[in-house]
């Protein structure tokens, strides 16, 4: 685990360890075409942790299957992109080379639901092993094996002796913690929490994302947080992407999100839904409307039917993508503002 | 406490552990073991050679001393050809139906697990044979191959698969969705570690209920088609054409189609108990 540390120390902040590339993601059914994830471009670097936040059903889920490449083969195709996992495009590689040396080993999943990412009728001690025997680098002995899992329960905090449990004989939160077990134990790179708290009550909610963050810290991991709390954003993450109908509409720096400036009206909306400590309302103002139907989105804007601030552009025209620094923001409003157009402004100014 | 002396087995010992808790399902064990202890030793303890000598001077004997369940429309002890009918019934139904359900699990398994497009192929097939009837079929199977029992194995396992086939691929397409089988994905199996490690062995409970249904149903098709005559051959003592050979007599003489009738009940439900046994001692669920 020390050479872990070591590893995100070298490799530096400047280097993206995943970038995705203009992906699109579309669920085939007999009838129709959902549009599940369209162009969506983003970068985390070693170390670093990256929020996805947004509504059920903006595709933050399969975003992260598409980047494991476990998305169901019966229907969900990948149309587009790319993701380049240190200098690799994880699309191009045989599957063969994807299991064995990505999945589990390199980057692993924290499942949503801890009730049933968990093989009912296996020991939990038996489930975290076997994803160690998939990726035995080191060709531990069993008992090399068996002593790693009891570390790694102990890791997530659990007592060693209950490794011959089955799910169903534990607790919501310990099922959540075997689950970050088996995330954890060959030691990735990268570890994406899809909503690891939702089916979890918010005292264990606490508890598990600040382990989460602990082994991330003493681990050097790298970590994509997709959830819909803001607030738990605010307190884990260095950059943020906020998704709505698959794509992504703004993202940058926590600073960048939560300034409040050029913010994207959807993000508004996010944070007009959260209650404020500080003022003293009745009621929280949620965003009108519901998400676009996925087979049939809207022209222009995808977030238009339901944005407050609509204009006659944002139900004709795709809005730009505005560039300030590390924000990136994609509405109408702020057209004319941003890196481009303050460059503009000078090349202005110097004639 | 006693549950916490099972942690530490191995998986084989603990489901052992588990059956053994059952009595009622050690019952069908123990009606199991005799029907196997029959096949073997049958013939020594029967107490008329091969159960094919006809007496008739004594036919249709009630039971008695000399004929523990009387004798047949020919005056053959029915008791020697019952003992001798278990090894040709068990003998074709056994390997029949083990064989189709494990066939049948994994095309079920790849139906569900792979592409619409091998699913809507392997389908499309199954019901070109299901819209034959199943007797039908494994009177096809035996017309063109000829009566013999390795054929009417082949036969009575051809008919099976489509169905086993399907229940099977009806329980794994549930579990192909589930979470916990993308999470064995995600962290490296190959599909076959999936199929075998997680699909198949969470469908097992619902198997072994579709296998010893089908056992019961499989024994009385064998002997349906031996009442036909594509069966096992008369004067062999198989039960079902023990059962169709008194089919004349059930009024005059009800013990002829009794007795057979119980030993093809008796084995039925012991299989069926088994199964039950061995479905919950399998199922961690249904343990404590």
């Amino acid at each position: 685990m020390a050479e872990m540390n070591n590893n995100a120390v070298k490799a530096g902040p400047g280097e993206p360890l995943l970038k995705v590339e203009d992906l699109e993601v579309v669920y085939t059914s007999r009838q129709e075409v959902v549009q599940a994830v369209n162009h969506i471009n983003f970068e985390v670097r070693r170390g670093e942790t990256l929020g996805i936040v947004g509504e059920t059903g903006a595709g933050k889920t399969t975003t992260a299957y598409s980047i494991m490449r476990i998305l169901p083969d019966r229907t969900a195709k990948i149309l587009n992109g790319k993701i380049i996992y240190e200098g690799e495009d994880l699309l191009t590689l045989p599957e063969n080379v994807m299991r064995n040396t990505i999945r589990g080993e390199k980057i692993a999943i924290i499942f949503q639901d801890p009730m049933s990412a968990l093989n009912p009728i296996m020991r939990i001690g038996d489930q975290i092993a076997e994803a160690l025997k998939y990726h035995n680098k080191e060709d531990l002995t069993p008992e090399q094996i068996s002593e790693k899992v009891d570390q790694t329960l102990e890791l997530v905090g659990i007592q060693k002796g209950r490794r011959y449990d089955y799910p169903h004989q534990l607790s919501g939160g310990m099922k959540q913690r075997v689950v970050i077990a088996i995330a954890l134990v060959c030691e990735p790179e990268l570890i994406i929490a899809d909503e690891p708290t939702t089916a979890l009550d918010v005292t264990i909610q606490a508890q598990v994302l600040a382990m989460i963050d602990e082994l991330r810290e003493t681990l050097g991991t790298a970590l994509i947080l997709i959830t819909h709390d803001l607030g738990i954003v605010a307190q884990m993450c260095d950059n943020v992407a906020i998704m709505y109908a698959g794509e992504i509409i703004e993202n940058g720096t926590v600073e960048d999100i939560y300034s409040g400036k050029m913010q994207h009206p959807y993000t508004t909306g996010l944070f007009g839904s959260l209650p404020d400590l500080e003022k003293k309302t009745d009621r929280l103002s949620p965003i009108d409307g519901l998400m676009p139907d996925p087979t049939d989105l809207p022209k222009g804007c995808k977030f238009n039917p339901r944005c407050p601030r609509c204009m006659d552009i944002c139900r004709e025209q795709t809005p730009p993508e505005i560039v300030d620094g590390t924000h990136r923001v994609a509405c109408h409003l702020y057209a004319g503002m941003g890196q481009a157009a303050k460059a503009a402004e000078q090349v202005k100014e110097e004639a | 406490m006693k549950q916490k002396s099972t942690k530490k087995m191995t998986p084989l010992r603990e489901t052992v552990y588990r059956f053994a808790k059952n009595k009622i399902s050690l019952i069908g064990l123990a009606i199991v073991i005799l029907i196997i202890f029959v096949i073997i030793f049958g013939e020594q303890i029967s107490p008329y050679a091969k159960g094919v000598d006809q007496d008739i001077m004594n036919r249709l004997q009630g039971a008695s001393r000399e004929h523990l369940m009387g004798t047949d429309g020919y005056g053959r002890d029915i008791f020697t050809r019952v003992i001798h009918g278990t090894k040709y019934t068990m003998l074709i139904a056994f390997p029949s139906v083990i064989g189709a359900q494990i066939i049948g699990s994994i095309l079920g398994a790849l139906a569900a697990f792979y592409s619409r497009w091998l699913d809507d192929v392997l389908m499309r097939i199954l019901d070109i044979f299901q819209a034959i009837p199943g007797m039908l079929l494994s009177l096809a199977v035996v017309a063109v191959l000829g009566s013999s029992l390795p054929n009417l194995v082949i036969a009575m396992m051809i008919s099976r698969i489509p169905g086993a086939t399907r229940s099977g691929r009806a329980v794994m397409l549930r579990l192909v969705g589930q979470e916990h089988i993308d999470a064995a994905r995600s962290y490296g199996s190959t599909d076959a570690q999936l199929i075998f490690r997680h699909v198949i062995p969470n469908a097992i409970g619902p198997i072994i209920v579709d296998l010893s249904i089908a056992l019961s149903a499989t024994i009385l098709q064998v002997s349906s088609l031996s009442y036909i005559g594509l069966g096992v051959q008369p004067p062999t003592p198989e039960w079902g054409v023990l059962l169709s050979e008194a089919r004349e007599y059930m009024r005059s003489a009800p013990h002829t189609i009794v007795f057979p009738g119980i030993a093809i009940a008796l084995a039925a439900l012991a299989f069926n108990l088994v199964g039950d046994g061995l479905r919950d001692a399998l199922d961690p669920r249904l343990r404590d």
